[in-house]
């Protein structure tokens, strides 16, 4: 075991991965020499050489679309697009080409890719850098999504990924990159990538959330078991396909659900949510399930971003309107 | 100048030597002596600012931001070009041009100190906001030259972008739509070496950035970024033809980006100190200033008091935006759409319950 930020256990995910498979390739912008902007590749290049560890020129688009040439090949490329922001000239390829190209042909080529990037606010950083644009890709048939929130999970969950023969996008939570150290084994493991994640039992409501605000949300339990409140918390993990079963099974326990999400809530994986609550424990709710996602509206730069991240009080007072409903 | 010949052989406009000596009178162009000082005035201008702007971030003042030093000819020379009618489209790194054009310091501060108002520039007509996204803003371009041409609006287009940029399908295309359409846009490409961390040979295999309109059907050019005059020269000739109707221009404007990629990087990582020391010596700001001692145009003296002038301005235009008044919420929403919807309204009153009660709750 070694005590390491999300940043180090991604890095070392895809180490392990590099090492045993020869045909696992790492590129992107600026991810050889540099290591990455958030140094999540940092040293990979020296230690694996430059043909499977390097730079792409400056264009997402064809990042994507030559890894899905790639895994006709047979290769198994783990891409980085720098920003969540910058996700979107890619899209077309994900979405036409990624998410279909097994389907279309009858199952003759997989998409073993992991498409990585960082994503949602509260960094202050600039313009298009803070997006938590995750329900754009839980929306496209064929293709997994992963969220990790803490430093164990994010390896065992990349380390998945890239054994996948399926897509996945796999985002990182850049708020905790380094705000979280946790004991991580240093040997290999890999977590299921359907499974949610109950991290704390509890019998008043069901807080189901994950990457970022998991953290948030933990604090808030703090608040609510200070009035008696006892929420039990599911860490989703994978956003799409959702574990509509370990969310059911605790909403039939609680009676009560509340999903927190930092993007817009409209169309999106708050939605889903909402959906498994109706559709899987309506005989059982005790109140009528609710959201507490990000607002219609694009984040707001660092001077207004406070209204638009959840802290822990706006989780809390949701928490206690439905606990008290 | 713009020619084919001139593109497949790679030449590089240059006036100036690195002592600021002229060594192609051949391309020296006519500038008023007045012209010449504005130049330097508004170079040394955009270099206070910029080096202020990394001081204030230091401090926690403002946020991340994207250092100008060693590139300030290229934004200074187009600005002095652009007319009250034409547009500027700007990508992130070319202050001078946003300063020519009308925009203020403080909009800048306000910006990259986290304000959407930054992005509004009262002062400026026909200017768009920053660009991050990388080359997005050049397919704007050709639309504006475009509504130009159909208006029949006095007018051109000024697009600003990088080296990295040109790896992106919106170069292509926009290049492309420009030469098809033959609209008043002068595309200015700053290569200046390093996409944050990746140098030019990782990001084109071609022998110039420049080269890559012959293919588009446009006329094209290469020329020393960092030499004011060879920058004047060609900004010029391109001006003259464009607002004659000829159609787009690709300018690739060659200098190095002396500072970081943004505040948050750090360029040790990826190039030597030689490297730097290198373009250091072609300075632009350097050089200009010797044409104009030699030429009896400049009195040193007076510099060190016109900095401190800028400084005082800046520092005016600084505290201007960190005492802007605070963020209301009602901004996250109202400008969404033009009229603000039933349920963003909704979502703005449920989190002013809220707030409503975190007040009672504190």
């Amino acid at each position: 075991m070694k005590v390491m930020t999300m940043v180090q256990a991604l890095n070392n995910a895809l180490d392990l991965q590099l090492a045993v498979d020869p045909t696992v390739l790492v590129y992107g912008e600026d991810v050889g020499v540099e290591g990455g902007v958030f140094r999540v590749s940092e040293g990979l290049q020296k230690k694996h050489g430059s043909d499977r560890v390097f730079d792409s020129p400056l264009a997402e688009s064809a990042i994507v679309g030559t890894a899905v040439g790639m895994c006709c090949a047979g290769l198994r490329p783990v891409v980085e697009i720098q920003f969540d922001g910058f996700a979107y000239p890619a899209f077309n390829q994900i979405v036409s080409h990624v998410a279909r190209m097994h389907n279309r042909t009858r199952g003759r080529y997989n998409m073993a890719m992991v498409i990585r990037f960082p994503y949602s606010g509260g960094i202050k950083a600039l313009e298009h850098h803070s997006e938590s644009n995750e329900s754009f890709f839980a929306h496209i048939p064929g293709i997994r999504v992963v969220i990790p929130s803490t430093p164990h999970d994010a390896k065992g969950l990349l380390i998945a990924a890239i054994r996948s023969d399926d897509p996945v996008i796999f985002m990182e939570p850049k708020r905790i990159y380094r705000a979280i150290k946790q004991e991580v084994s240093e040997e290999s493991f890999s977590i299921p990538l359907d499974r949610a994640k109950v991290i704390s039992a509890g019998d008043h409501l069901t807080l189901v959330t994950y990457g970022s605000n998991v953290r948030e949300a933990q604090k808030a339990m703090v608040m609510a078991k200070e009035k008696g409140i006892s929420v039990e918390l599911i860490d989703l993990r994978t956003i799409s396909p959702v574990d509509r079963d370990t969310v059911a099974e605790s909403i039939k326990k609680t009676g009560r659900m509340l999903a927190v999400t930092e993007g817009p809530g409209n169309s999106s994986v708050a939605s889903e949510l909402m959906a498994v609550a109706v559709e899987e424990a309506f005989l059982h709710l005790e109140a009528p399930p609710t959201r507490l996602s990000g607002f219609d509206t694009v984040i707001p730069l660092p001077r207004g971003e406070h209204f638009y991240i959840h802290s822990p009080e706006r989780i809390f007072y949701e928490i206690q309107k439905l606990a008290t409903f | 100048m713009f020619t084919e010949e001139s593109l497949l052989r790679g030449d590089m406009i240059q006036v100036m030597d690195e002592s600021g000596q002229v060594v192609h009178p051949e391309w020296q162009p006519e500038i008023p002596a007045e012209k010449l000082a504005e130049a330097l005035k508004s170079m040394l201008y955009v270099r206070t600012a910029d080096a202020m702007a990394i001081s204030y971030q230091r401090q926690g003042r403002m946020y991340t931001y994207p250092p100008n030093l060693g590139q300030e000819a290229i934004g200074v020379a187009a600005g002095l070009h652009m007319r009250q009618e034409d547009w500027l489209v700007p990508a992130f790194r070319e202050m001078g041009a946003w300063l020519l054009k009308g925009a203020t310091m403080k909009d800048i501060f306000l910006y990259w100190g986290g304000h959407e108002d930054g992005s509004r520039f009262p002062g400026a007509a026909n200017m768009l906001p920053s660009a991050v996204p990388i080359a997005s803003q050049l397919p704007h371009a050709v639309g504006i030259g475009y509504a130009l041409k159909l208006q029949k609006k006095a007018g051109i287009v000024f697009v600003y972008f990088g080296d990295g940029a040109t790896s992106e399908g919106d170069f292509h295309e926009a290049l492309n739509f420009a030469g098809v359409w033959k609209v008043p846009v002068v595309f200015i490409c700053q290569n200046n070496q390093y996409a944050i961390s990746v140098p030019l040979r990782l990001q084109t295999a071609a022998r110039s950035l420049a080269i890559k309109a012959l293919a588009y059907g446009i006329p094209g050019v290469r020329v020393d970024g960092n030499d004011f005059l060879a920058l004047w020269k060609v900004f010029s000739e391109a001006d003259t033809l464009v607002r004659g109707e000829s159609g787009p221009i690709l300018i690739e404007a060659v200098t190095f980006r002396r500072g970081a990629h943004t505040t948050s990087d750090d360029p040790t990582l990826y190039r030597t100190l030689e490297e730097e020391k290198t373009w250091e010596a072609r300075d632009p700001i350097k050089r200009l200033r010797q044409y104009l001692l030699t030429k009896g145009l400049w009195n040193e003296a007076e510099e060190a008091p016109l900095i401190e002038q800028y400084k005082a301005e800046i520092d005016t235009h600084f505290l201007a935006s960190e005492t802007y008044p605070p963020y209301p919420l009602e901004d996250v929403f109202k400008y969404q759409f033009r009229d603000m919807p039933l349920h963003l309204k909704r979502q703005q009153a449920e989190y002013e319950k809220f707030l409503a009660w975190k007040g009672v709750h504190k």
